[in-house]
């Protein structure tokens, strides 16, 4: 039960009227970026990150993760409304919240939207306060080899767990830790990939390739597709709220589901995104009402938005507690702690324990304020929609420069911010992932560092990585969803050349029964 | 988003298919320049150091190339219909802010970035949003303002100015 005692303690840090502020603040900036096009959590919250250098590092990281919060939640508002997900993981949101808005039932949608992004995000923060403990515990004993291991879990889940082409998020991934490559060698001093150009002896930071690919490529795709925003009205009534929050407790295995899709797709580096998909497509199969899916269904609004909020917020548990992040968002924030002079990793519960529960404490307060205020704000942020995009189209381009630049305070990063617009543009295009490329870039020299100490500490044997059980479990586990698009792969390939036989004596079944 | 447009959107320009194919050779070419790279470094074992400094970005650019390789293949083998990439004027639009931004970026380093943000906003609200040029103004006007006061005044980061600001005194 020491957790509970920390927990207490960390309320007391986050209990503060400055830290209240900032929550406030955090959340109603995190809901317009949710809601604009082209600034997400990710961007979002790395273009504010230079905002909070003079802040103490506990109330700077309340207010960020506070925008992710936000971003979280205002991501729902526009897939309902106006059919436009501002978050990749709202996509699924769409499907039948939008369809609820039409028929009239906005007010109904959005109610359980938010409430079902408020249960899963608080499913994942007593995961986070009870299991993050015991990880960072068990983590303290870790060599190079376990932290190598770990990475490698971290990159091949992305292999094996990704939609998509397997060798589009290799390709996406492997740029990443090219570009993650450039610069000085950590561990012998070198230059590599400079080609004598003093600019990139630095490397490309990872900020600038979040602020370009994220802000820009988005700006540029909402350029293209002409975006036009027509979109229902909605205020929130309050007979409304409580008769979906009736309707939302019949509704309880699904949510149970949706928390536990959520949680182990955040902590395993999946993402949102998956998660969300992953939880309504398992909801349709399994609800008495799955035919109703996409015309208007309430479980399909609560299913995705359960996930996706659980696995935003469970992403944050390896970010702490190992230094790894699961996801773009969970990245910038890590680079946020190491600009403030903390270390992440399991040390981090050791040294740093006021910001750590403060931190923790600050989700539930966080997530509370979040509900409140989308339930009494949403027309007000329906209103920033209307907001022609000719206007918002270039102050977040401003914003975006300005947050480029504030990085390094160089010119040569707001040019790079550009150029990884581009590639944003065209890779989401082509279905090569992003994140991957980001927590590439984020995590690359780490890995290499760890790999590069193990191989020294065993002289070059590969056999270190399965040297016990640990290492040698995570390395496996690893393995194996590398290689599970090839499984997938082979059990289609086995399945159509099982079927045709049976397809063929169907059609010629049929066709004895029209003689 | 707005889908099913085709009839306005123009002329195809480029399709996916050789999109793919042009972004897998450019990533082969990266690979290229990093394994050029690697080697000059050493992307063996040494003794005391372990794997030399290209040992990774060697096996890195390999993976790349390889799965580049792969994505080429498969991409240049879809011969069939292929899905339009972009048509003449969802494209018109992107360049429309493409652009002016990168005429926005070169201009900050000249006339510092609060009045190239100015000049930016203004000229993209009336130039491709034919917004009211009152409101184009003022639009143009605060931001530049409530930025200059947000990070010179309230958190203290510097960003780059230009000769305006000189007169002004800053």
């Amino acid at each position: 039960m020491d957790e509970i005692v920390s927990l207490i303690g960390g309320f007391k840090v986050a209990l503060s009227w400055y830290n209240l502020a900032l929550m406030i603040v955090g959340i109603l900036l995190g809901v317009i970026i949710g809601v604009l096009p082209g600034l997400g959590g990710a961007n979002g919250v790395a273009i504010l990150l230079p905002l909070t250098f003079a802040m103490p590092p506990t109330s700077a990281i309340i207010m960020l993760s506070c925008i992710y919060w936000g971003a979280l939640f205002g991501g729902a508002i526009t897939s309902i409304l106006f059919n436009i997900p501002g978050e990749p993981w709202s996509v699924a949101t769409t499907f039948d919240g939008h369809p609820m808005a039409q028929q009239g039932r906005a007010d109904e949608a959005l109610t359980a939207a938010f409430t079902s992004s408020f249960v899963g995000a608080l499913v994942a923060v007593v995961v986070i306060t009870f299991l993050a403990p015991l990880v960072a515990k068990f983590a303290l004993q870790f060599g190079p080899a376990e932290f190598f291991s770990v990475f490698f879990l971290t990159f091949a889940s992305f292999v094996g767990m990704g939609k998509g082409s397997p060798f589009k998020v290799l390709a996406s991934m492997c740029l990443g830790f090219a570009l993650g490559a450039v610069g000085l060698d950590k561990v012998t001093g070198t230059l590599r990939m400079t080609f004598g150009h003093e600019e990139l002896l630095i490397g490309f930071d990872f900020l600038i390739a979040v602020i370009g690919l994220f802000g820009i490529g988005e700006i540029l795709s909402s350029m293209e597709s002409g975006l036009k925003f027509s979109g229902s009205h909605a205020t929130i009534r309050l007979n409304v709220v409580l008769q979906t929050w009736k309707h939302l407790l019949k509704l309880w295995v699904t949510s149970i589901r949706s928390c536990i899709v959520g949680c182990w797709m955040g902590i395993t580096p999946g993402g949102a995104t998956p998660a969300s998909f992953m939880s309504y497509g398992l909801a349709k199969r399994f609800s008495k009402r799955g035919a109703n899916f996409g015309k208007g269904e309430v479980e399909g609004v609560v299913a995705p938005e359960t996930a996706a909020h659980a696995a935003g917020t469970s992403a944050l548990l390896p970010m702490l507690t190992l230094g790894i992040p699961g996801s773009p968002t969970a990245a910038v924030l890590l680079g946020g702690l190491m600009i403030w002079g903390l270390q992440p990793g399991p040390m981090l519960f050791v040294e740093q324990k006021d910001f750590v529960w403060g931190l923790i404490a600050s989700m539930y307060l966080g997530n509370i304020a979040g509900l409140i205020i989308v339930l009494t704000c949403v027309p007000l942020f329906a209103a920033i929609l209307r907001v022609p995009f000719s206007i918002i189209a270039p102050i977040i381009l401003v914003i975006c420069a300005v947050g480029a630049y504030t990085v390094h305070n160089s010119m040569f990063d707001v040019w790079l911010m550009l150029a990884f617009g581009v590639v944003g543009y065209i890779f989401t295009k082509l279905d090569y992932p992003l994140p991957p490329l980001v927590l590439a870039i984020v995590l690359g020299d780490k890995a290499e560092e760890s790999f590069r100490q193990a191989m020294l500490a065993s002289q070059g044997n590969l056999s270190i990585f399965w040297s016990n059980w640990l290492v040698g479990s995570i390395m496996t586990l690893g393995t194996i969803l590398l290689f599970w698009p090839l499984v997938t792969w082979l059990q289609d390939k086995r399945r159509s050349l099982n079927s045709r036989p049976v397809a063929a004596s169907a059609g010629a079944a049929a066709v004895d029964k029209e003689r | 988003m707005q889908k099913g447009e085709d009839t306005n959107d123009g002329r195809p320009l480029v399709t996916n298919r050789t999109m793919e194919i042009v972004v897998a050779l450019v990533l082969l070419a990266g690979c290229t320049l990093v394994i050029y790279d690697s080697v000059r470094l050493g992307f063996g074992w040494r003794e005391g150091e372990g794997p030399a400094p290209g040992y990774y970005p060697f096996w890195v650019a390999v993976i790349l190339a390889v799965s580049s390789f792969i994505n080429l293949v498969s991409a240049a083998r879809s011969a069939g219909a292929s899905e339009t990439f972009v048509s003449l004027r969802p494209f018109g639009r992107v360049l429309a802010v493409l652009v002016p931004s990168l005429i926005y970026v070169a201009l900050i380093g000249y006339i510092g970035i609060y009045v190239a943000s100015a000049i930016f906003i203004f000229a993209f609200m009336i130039a491709v949003g034919r917004e009211n040029p009152l409101k184009a103004i003022g639009v143009a006007a605060v931001v530049p303002v409530a930025l200059f006061f947000m990070f010179e005044k309230w958190f203290l980061v510097p960003l780059p100015k230009g000769p305006l600001e000189a007169w002004l005194g800053y």
